[in-house]
C-alpha cells in the first residue's frame, strides 16, 4: 500500500528536478529545509528522525539535494521527507512537508478489531512492517 | 543554469545567433565597464577577466546551438600581495558569472580556514559541508586558502576539508564556483603539496602590485567618496608619503593607503578641534592640509601624533 502524506500526496513520486524546484520555492520564501527519515510508516507517527541539522541560510536547492542524496545512500530503504520551517514571527512552524523517498516494497496495514465491553469495537491500524525491529523493516540488514 | 538547460532542450538548436544582441542581453558589458571604471590599475587582471567573460559568452552561444553540453570548469585562484583587490574582484566575478547564467544565484560566501575546519574529530566535515551548502548556486571565496594545509602537522583537520572541497569542486561543477585567494608564494607551495587543487582550477589570475600613481589615484577616489580633498601642497606631500611607505615593511598596497587616510583624517579632525573659536566653512572641513600628512611617522619624525 502506497503511503501518502503531506503535500503532493496525490501526485506520483516527484523526480529530483521537481524536488529541487519545490525546495527552491521554500528557500525563496526564506524557510529552512529539513530532511527527516523513518521506517515506522504509521500515519500518527509524527516523530521522524532528522538527518543533520535544519538548513538555514541556503540560497540554492543544490545544497539540499546534496544532503538528500547522502541521506538516501544511508537510509534509501526508508521513508524520507523534506519539511520547510518558517521561522518568521507569527508563524514559527512548519509550512510544508512532502515525501521524497519510500521503500520499494510497502506491505501496508492490517486492521485490528478490539472487542470491548458492551459489544463495542475499537479499531487499530498496524503496519506489517512495524512488526520487525527498527532498521530491519524494509529489507535493511 | 536550469533555465538555460531547459531552453536548450525545448527549442531546437539555433543555427544563427546575433552575438551583439546576446552580449547586450546578458548585460556583462556594463559589469566589465564598471570594473574598468571603478578599479584602478590591475591591467592584467582586467584583461584576463574580459577573456574569461568572452569565453563564457561564446560557451553560452555554443550551448544554444547544441555544440556543447558540458559545463566549463570555472574554479579560479587569485594570487597577489595583500591589498591588491582580490576580494573586490571576486565579487565582480560572481556578478559576471551570474549574468551569464553560469551560477544560478550569484551570492558570494567568503570564508577562511576557521569556517571550514573544525576543532575536533568529526567536526570538520559537517562544518565544511554547511559552508558548501550555503555557497551552492554562487561563489565560494576562500581567503588565504594555504592555511587549509598545514605541512608540519599530519593530523591537521585541514586535510579533511580539502578532500571534501575537492570532491564537490569536481562533482558539482555546475552548482558551485570556488575561488581560492592568497599571497603568491604561499599559494604556490599550497598547490605544490595539493596537486589535486591545481588541476581542478582553470584560471590562475595573478594580481600585480600597484604603481605609485595608481596608489595615489586610489587615495583620491577614497577621499572623494568620503567628501575630503587634498590641498595642492598636501597632495605633493602624499605623493612623497606613498613613495616612502612602499619602501617600508608590511606595506599592503591599497589597504595601507586606506589606513593612512584614516589616520590622516584623525589628525585633520584633531587639528580642527584644536582651534575651537574658529568659524569653519565646508571647504575647511573637507580640506586635508600638509601638516596632516607630514605628521606621519613614515617621514621619520617620531613625534607624529598618531603612529605610522
Amino acid at each position: 500500500m502506497r503511503i501518502t502524506q503531506g503535500c503532493f500526496s496525490f501526485l506520483s513520486d516527484l523526480t529530483d528536478e521537481q524536488i529541487s524546484r519545490q525546495v527552491q520555492y521554500c528557500l525563496g520564501k526564506g524557510w529552512a529545509v529539513n530532511i527527516e527519515f523513518t521506517d515506522d510508516p504509521h500515519p500518527r507517527n509524527s516523530f521522524w528522525e532528522m538527518w543533520g541539522l535544519p538548513m538555514f541560510d541556503l540560497r540554492d536547492a543544490a545544497g539540499v539535494l546534496m544532503e538528500l542524496n547522502e541521506c538516501r545512500k544511508v537510509y534509501g530503504d526508508r521513508y524520507i521527507r523534506l519539511s520547510a520551517f518558517d521561522s518568521s514571527h507569527g508563524w514559527e512552524s512548519q509550512r510544508l512537508s512532502f515525501i521524497v523517498n519510500r521503500p520499494t516494497d510497502e506491505p501496508g496495514f492490517r486492521l485490528e478489531r478490539h472487542e470491548v465491553s458492551g459489544r463495542n469495537i475499537r479499531y487499530t491500524t498496524k503496519s506489517y512492517a512495524a512488526d520487525r525491529p527498527e532498521g530491519r523493516r524494509y529489507g535493511g540488514a | 543554469m536550469l533555465a538555460a538547460v531547459e531552453r536548450a532542450a525545448e527549442s531546437p538548436p539555433a543555427d544563427a545567433i546575433d552575438l551583439r544582441r546576446e552580449f547586450n542581453e546578458v548585460g556583462i558589458g556594463e559589469v566589465l565597464d564598471q570594473l574598468d571604471r571603478e578599479l584602478i590599475g590591475l591591467r592584467p587582471v582586467k584583461t584576463r577577466i574580459r577573456e574569461i567573460a568572452a569565453l563564457l559568452l561564446v560557451e553560452r552561444v555554443r550551448k544554444r546551438m547544441g555544440l556543447t553540453s558540458e559545463v566549463p570548469t570555472l574554479h579560479m585562484s587569485f594570487t597577489g600581495n595583500p591589498g591588491t583587490g582580490k576580494t573586490t574582484v571576486a565579487l565582480r566575478i560572481a556578478s559576471i558569472l551570474h549574468k551569464l547564467g553560469f551560477v544560478r544565484r550569484g551570492q558570494v560566501v567568503s570564508v577562511t580556514r576557521d569556517e571550514l575546519v573544525g576543532q575536533y574529530i568529526g567536526h570538520t566535515a559537517p562544518k565544511t559541508k554547511e559552508i558548501l551548502k550555503k555557497a551552492m548556486g554562487g561563489v565560494l571565496f576562500i581567503d588565504e586558502a594555504y592555511y587549509l594545509h598545514r605541512p608540519d602537522n599530519e593530523r591537521d583537520y585541514g586535510q579533511e576539508a580539502i578532500e571534501i572541497l575537492l570532491q564537490v569542486m569536481e562533482s558539482q561543477r555546475e552548482d558551485l564556483v570556488v575561488i581560492l585567494a592568497g599571497y603568491g608564494e604561499r599559494m604556490d607551495k599550497f598547490f605544490a603539496s595539493n596537486p589535486g587543487f591545481r588541476s581542478r582550477i582553470a584560471h590562475h589570475i595573478d594580481f600585480p602590485d600597484y604603481a605609485d600613481d595608481e596608489l595615489f589615484a586610489i587615495a583620491e577616489t577614497m577621499l572623494h567618496e568620503r567628501n575630503y580633498r587634498f590641498t595642492p601642497e598636501a597632495r605633493a606631500a602624499f605623493v612623497r608619503y606613498i613613495a616612502l611607505r612602499k619602501t617600508q615593511p608590511l606595506f599592503s598596497n591599497a589597504r595601507s593607503i586606506r589606513n593612512a587616510l584614516d589616520r590622516i583624517r584623525l589628525r585633520q579632525a584633531n587639528r580642527l578641534i584644536a582651534d575651537l573659536d574658529r568659524v569653519l566653512s565646508a571647504d575647511d572641513i573637507m580640506a586635508i592640509e600638509t601638516p596632516d600628512v607630514l605628521a606621519s611617522r613614515v617621514f621619520g619624525n617620531d613625534t607624529g601624533a598618531a603612529g605610522a
